[in-house]
């Protein structure tokens, strides 16, 4: 099976949807020629030409509005947001609108777009190149919110976003794109919205999390088996509707739960996933719901020392492992 | 026009009573709306409307009952099953749509409908209707900009009544006419008297003859008047002069279009009297029947969220 980074797997995808669908088409900034700032688009405008891949101008807002539009005409666009801290004016068309479409008209029209949003830090990208950006979206009934991890995740998701009837937005982070590698299969394969998965099985604790967090997590996971702690890693994998039979069954089962994600952590998906594990697993709990995340400060500052200091790390979590397994 | 207007002064009764909860009036724009469907063809054109739509919600085929069903939140309401506001919703048998109460966001997704048809290689035309308010809003400057770059089949139809509910034209923007803006688009913006029909029909052929031979947008402006307050819940006179509220009203687009046909012969006094006894009777009939008609129930709320969610989807 090849070998390839997230970015290899999300062009592939797009690629190979574009291929199967005459409906999908690709709008955003410098997707054309440049081939997307990650490269994400690379090759694709040559293939498929300016009418499917197209270069808008610089208005997050248009973006997301056009691209709901011609959903609602037929297509199945992906938007591109080129990074998730730009994407605030386009939260109006997103929150506001495309969430409500369904709803709103009683189902007679349906909005099945696709934005992808390249997310997070740890890339030395200051306030402005460094955000999370999933709660607003994951508090929005209408709306699917996922945030694949590995290779083989990014491209089964992105492929059901651009195949679902009702809009996705794909979270891709960054720091993932050419750091993380591992097996896509070259044939055709989906994963259903809404199905956490366990990347690694254990029997003391469990670790809920996801994107970039997930690797440092499977890292320190390893660390603590060198001292005789077995860690299971649950990657939530779809951040709305997150997999609440998947969070209760492993936190029941392992008694301990701990949530590790690089989102500040007031009202954010480690509170969801607290408030899951505290209504559904109460007698099942050997130790208190324990979250990691970075500190109630706007992520995240461009000084490398004050980004690391900032950022969960694996010897964070092997810390915050080790307290709760020791209870 | 005249069935809108007693359908629409009915609905303001209506709220008076305590039965319909809101409701924004067209009265003052009916020509503009009318004339500018009828230079359109509903059988494959996208209309995008907005709250005050209510005449071309009429002119595009929507019964009394469907419309009031909307005001009085009724199960079968057809837009939006009474989940919005009236007007607000998706038609089910013309491409008629209104997503939300969020001013000028339809304008980005009309650019959006016209890109497909562009890339289906369809001469279908899209029509985005906006008000004067609405064009300070930066979706409207995206939309604009964006549909010049595309050369996107669309028609920017803005029905300027020169008041966003009380702020005036002159705190809305710098210059007289809006239509001026579109030349910073590439494209052709022509101000015309929206109480004119034939004006608003001409305008409107040449804008669709336009996009559909694939030469691009055309920003339309019509001047009309606002003759009621904003909504049932605004008292226009915080606001309007006595002088400037005289003065709106005699520009009447129903009373203008009657005067100019009587004047040609084209209809006499008795045959306009006999178009208003049946619209006015078309109204009453349709309010009995509706007001009968059950709230849209709770069982139905939890429908069409996502696919799968319940009801048809």
């Amino acid at each position: 099976m090849p070998e390839q980074t997230v970015i290899e797997a999300v062009r592939d995808t797009m690629r190979a949807e574009m291929r199967r669908d005459d409906s999908v088409i690709l709008l955003g900034e410098d997707v054309g020629s440049r081939g997307g700032v990650f490269l994400a688009s690379d090759g694709l405008v040559e293939e498929f030409g300016e009418n499917r891949v197209i270069d808008t101008p610089l208005a997050e807002s248009l973006i997301c509005g056009v691209a709901l539009g011609a959903a609602v005409n037929g297509m199945r666009p992906i938007a591109e947001i080129q990074f998730a801290d730009f994407m605030w004016p386009a939260i109006n068309q997103l929150i506001g609108e495309a969430s409500k479409v369904r709803y709103g008209t009683n189902g007679v029209k349906t909005a099945p777009m696709t934005v992808r949003v390249p997310y997070g830090g740890g890339v030395r990208g200051g306030l402005y190149h460094s955000q999370s950006i999933e709660v607003l979206f994951a508090h929005t009934p209408g709306l699917s919110v996922v945030a694949p991890a590995t290779p083989y995740d990014a491209k089964g998701l992105l492929a059901t976003a651009i195949r679902t009837n009702d809009p996705v937005i794909v979270l891709e982070h960054k720091r993932t794109y050419r750091l993380v590698k591992g097996e896509v299969p070259a044939e055709d394969y989906t994963i259903p919205i809404g199905k956490a998965e366990i990347k690694r099985p254990g029997t003391d604790l469990t670790i809920f999390t996801y994107g970039l967090m997930l690797h440092y997590s499977l890292q320190a996971a390893e660390m603590a088996a060198a001292n005789g702690i077995d860690v299971e890693v649950l990657d939530l994998r779809t951040l709305r509707p997150l997999d609440a039979d998947a969070i209760a069954e492993s936190a029941s089962r392992t008694g301990k739960a701990l949530i590790v994600q690089e989102d500040t952590p007031a009202v954010s998906i480690s509170s969801e996933v607290a408030a899951i594990i505290g209504e559904r697993c109460f007698f099942d709990l050997d130790g208190p719901i324990t979250r990691l995340g970075p500190p109630e400060l706007p992520p995240m500052p461009f000084s490398p020392i004050q980004e690391a200091a900032f950022m969960p790390s694996p010897e964070k979590i092997l810390t915050a492992i080790t307290k709760l397994a020791e209870i | 026009m005249v069935l809108s207007r007693y359908l629409d002064e009915r609905v303001w009764l209506l709220n008076r009573q305590g039965k319909a909860a809101i409701a924004a009036s067209a009265q003052g724009h009916e020509a503009a709306q009318v004339a500018c469907v009828e230079a359109t063809d509903p059988s494959k054109d996208h209309y995008l409307i907005y709250y005050r739509q209510f005449t071309a919600m009429i002119a595009l085929g929507t019964e009394p009952e469907e419309m009031l069903r909307g005001f009085l939140a009724k199960e079968d309401d057809p837009m939006s099953a009474s989940r919005q506001f009236p007007l607000h919703g998706a038609h089910p048998r013309v491409d008629l749509f209104n997503f939300s109460n969020v001013i000028a966001t339809q304008l980005p997704q009309a650019a959006g409908v016209a890109l497909a048809d562009k890339l289906k290689g369809s001469d279908a035309v899209t029509i985005v209707y906006f008000g004067d308010g609405a064009s300070s809003q930066g979706d409207t400057h995206e939309a604009m900009n964006f549909a010049g770059v595309q050369k996107l089949p669309v028609i920017f139809f803005c029905e300027n009544n020169r008041y966003a509910i009380s702020v005036p034209q002159s705190k809305q923007m710098g210059i007289d006419s809006l239509a001026s803006r579109a030349a910073g688009y590439g494209f052709p913006g022509i101000q015309i008297d929206g109480t004119d029909v034939a004006a608003v029909y001409e305008a409107t052929k040449a804008a669709v003859a336009r996009a559909r031979a694939g030469e691009g947008p055309t920003l339309i402006e019509a001047s009309v008047e606002r003759l009621l307050p904003h909504t049932t819940d605004d008292d226009h006179t915080r606001y309007r002069s006595a002088e400037d509220i005289v003065q709106m009203l005699k520009r009447d687009p129903v009373k203008i279009l009657s005067d100019l046909l009587k004047r040609r012969d084209l209809i006499t006094e008795s045959e306009d009297e006999v178009i208003h006894s049946e619209a006015k009777t078309r109204v009453n009939e349709a309010t009995d029947t509706v007001d009968a008609e059950s709230y849209a129930s709770v069982e139905t709320m939890f429908d069409h969220v996502t696919e799968g969610s319940g009801g048809n989807s």
